[in-house]
């Protein structure tokens, strides 16, 4: 498999306080890779920095180029970041927010996609002009979802989709997630507090500690060492 | 008696709708740069007057035709707005709103400034684009300046709503507007939407201005009392509503008349021409007591 993201040695900083120091990853094409850590680890730090929202130093290549610049020049580069606590335009309708997925790209085949994610979400188009603030957090969070997808992103970047959510619908958050990496070859890079739903959705984790990382692994090796489980997982 | 004064109210109404059509405009300038840069724009009337001067003197002085003159006022006041946002605004719009406020109030004092210099201060005759006609619709009698101007303003209005509504920049505007952080995400250049904003209330402005001059007559002040009108249209329809700031500014425009008109005859017979602005006062400070949001404001409530 062909590397997709490599980050080198990225560092970034808040001010005077060093929230990444020395992030090292790869995530390969058609790959879903888990960050793990616990809270203040740098996981929201380490997607931040990738998509420019967060200034740092180090390298960040995507497809063997550098990226630069701020989030506006990442999600035309094909970065689609999800960040934490949903991530909708809750003034904005349902379809309107699907529309803005696609923002970045310069094709004019918004429309068949609309009806591709509806094939995920058939509520999507059912519900299309409802205000999103309206939805459920579980409905934000998939529109949130399929809003990334219009982008037809080359990586997608999921920052703790199950914050504030029940365990039923962080299921089926995750299993549409695994039917997209399967029937789309999607390449996702997601951040997660829940180790154990993220090392089941996953095939490579890394954990990180204090802006480091910590190990990295198949998602299959963490989940089976009980002493890994235990000191950097906590279940 | 009672047909004339039928007629007459019916005149009041509609010359009301008149100017409500042009604080109408100038609302929405000021609805459409409070919601992406946060702030009133003080200078929003002293740009409308830059603008009516530049129309004014391309068609005394250089001898346009008013269609072409009108036309390039719209687009010299565009890119303007847009320069304004680029120059001045946006190097404090990181700062506290007060700053941006001190700005735009330095901008107002700056091109009053630069208006005066220009061409002096005594006031100008603009022509209206509809003439001087005046007629007689059922006895009602109507000048055209008037209902031109209501079909101008309620035209703009609709272009507008279709912009934001139907076109991706319209969207991305809104998305701007609302949510820059997440706007960016999705590849929005959220700081280019904001002077795109401003170029759009610039614009707004001119055609207000336009419009107004034939009937005030073009001073370098003119536009001071509509702002006023304006502010207290926004506030009440709803600072970030533009649907509001355009049921507002019609509102105002047809209630001041409408005290005018009962004044003749013996109803709130206080009321004199002199009280028009300190109306308009009353109403922002009544709306921002009892219902600060506006009419068609939503209170700020934030799901977390």
């Amino acid at each position: 498999m062909t590397t997709l993201l490599e980050l080198d040695r990225v560092a970034a900083r808040y001010g005077p306080v060093q929230a990444l120091s020395d992030v090292s990853l790869v995530v390969r094409e058609g790959e879903v890779v888990a960050v793990l850590g616990a809270n203040g680890a740098g996981k929201t730090t380490t997607l931040r920095a990738i998509s420019g929202t967060v200034s740092r130093t180090g390298g960040i290549e995507l497809e063997g180029k550098q990226l630069k610049g701020g989030p506006e020049a990442a999600a035309r580069a094909g970065i689609a970041h999800v960040p934490e606590g949903r991530g909708t335009f809750v003034d904005l309708t349902v379809t309107e927010n699907l529309r803005l997925g696609a923002y970045a790209r310069r094709d004019r085949s918004v429309k068949a996609d609309v009806k591709r994610v509806g094939e995920y979400f058939p509520w999507m188009v059912e519900r299309g002009s409802q205000r999103a603030g309206t939805l459920s957090g579980g409905e934000q969070q998939m529109l949130a979802l399929g809003r990334a997808l219009m982008s037809r992103p080359r990586l997608m970047l999921l920052d703790e989709p199950s914050l504030g959510l029940a365990p039923l619908i962080v299921r089926e958050f995750f299993r549409i997630v695994r039917r997209l990496n399967e029937d789309e070859g999607l390449t996702v890079l997601v951040v997660e507090q829940d180790a154990r739903i993220a090392l089941a959705a996953s095939s490579r984790a890394y954990v990180l500690e204090v802006g480091r990382v910590a190990l990295t692994g198949t998602s299959a090796e963490l989940r089976d060492d009980e002493s890994i489980r235990r000191s950097y997982l906590g279940y | 008696m009672i047909l004339a004064a039928f007629s007459d109210f019916m005149q009041q109404v509609v010359s009301g709708l008149a100017s409500g059509g042009i604080y109408a405009l100038l609302a929405l300038a000021l609805v459409i740069i409070h919601r992406s840069t946060g702030v009133i724009n003080f200078a929003q009337g002293e740009m409308a007057t830059l603008s009516t001067y530049i129309a004014w003197a391309l068609i005394a002085h250089h001898g346009w035709r008013y269609g072409p003159a009108f036309v390039a006022t719209l687009a010299v006041s565009f890119v303007g707005g847009v320069g304004i946002h680029r120059v001045v605004i946006r190097p404090v719009e990181r700062g506290s709103v007060l700053r941006i406020v001190i700005v735009t109030i330095g901008l107002l004092v700056a091109i009053n400034g630069f208006v005066i210099w220009e061409w002096g201060g005594e006031p100008q005759q603009l022509q209206s684009p509809f003439g001087t006609d005046t007629y007689t619709i059922g006895g009602v009698v109507v000048a055209a300046h008037d209902i031109g101007t209501i079909v101008v303003a309620l035209g703009i209005v609709f272009l507008l709503w279709a912009l934001f509504q139907f076109t991706k920049v319209g969207l991305a505007l809104r998305a701007a507007a609302v949510n820059p952080e997440e706007a960016r995400l999705v590849g929005v250049r959220v700081s280019w939407m904001l002077a795109l904003g401003w170029g759009l209330a610039a614009l707004l402005g001119a055609v207000a201005g336009m419009l107004t001059a034939p009937t005030v007559g073009l001073d370098p002040n003119m536009m001071a009392a509509v702002l006023i009108y304006s502010f207290a249209a926004a506030v009440l329809g709803g600072i970030d509503s533009p649907l509001g700031a355009v049921v507002g500014g019609l509102l105002i425009g047809v209630l001041l008349n409408m005290l005018s008109y009962l004044s003749q005859y013996g109803i709130f017979d206080w009321f004199t021409e002199e009280l028009r602005l300190p109306m308009a006062l009353l109403v922002i400070l009544g709306v921002l007591l009892v219902r600060p949001q506006g009419m068609f404001g939503q209170p700020e409530v934030k799901r977390v």
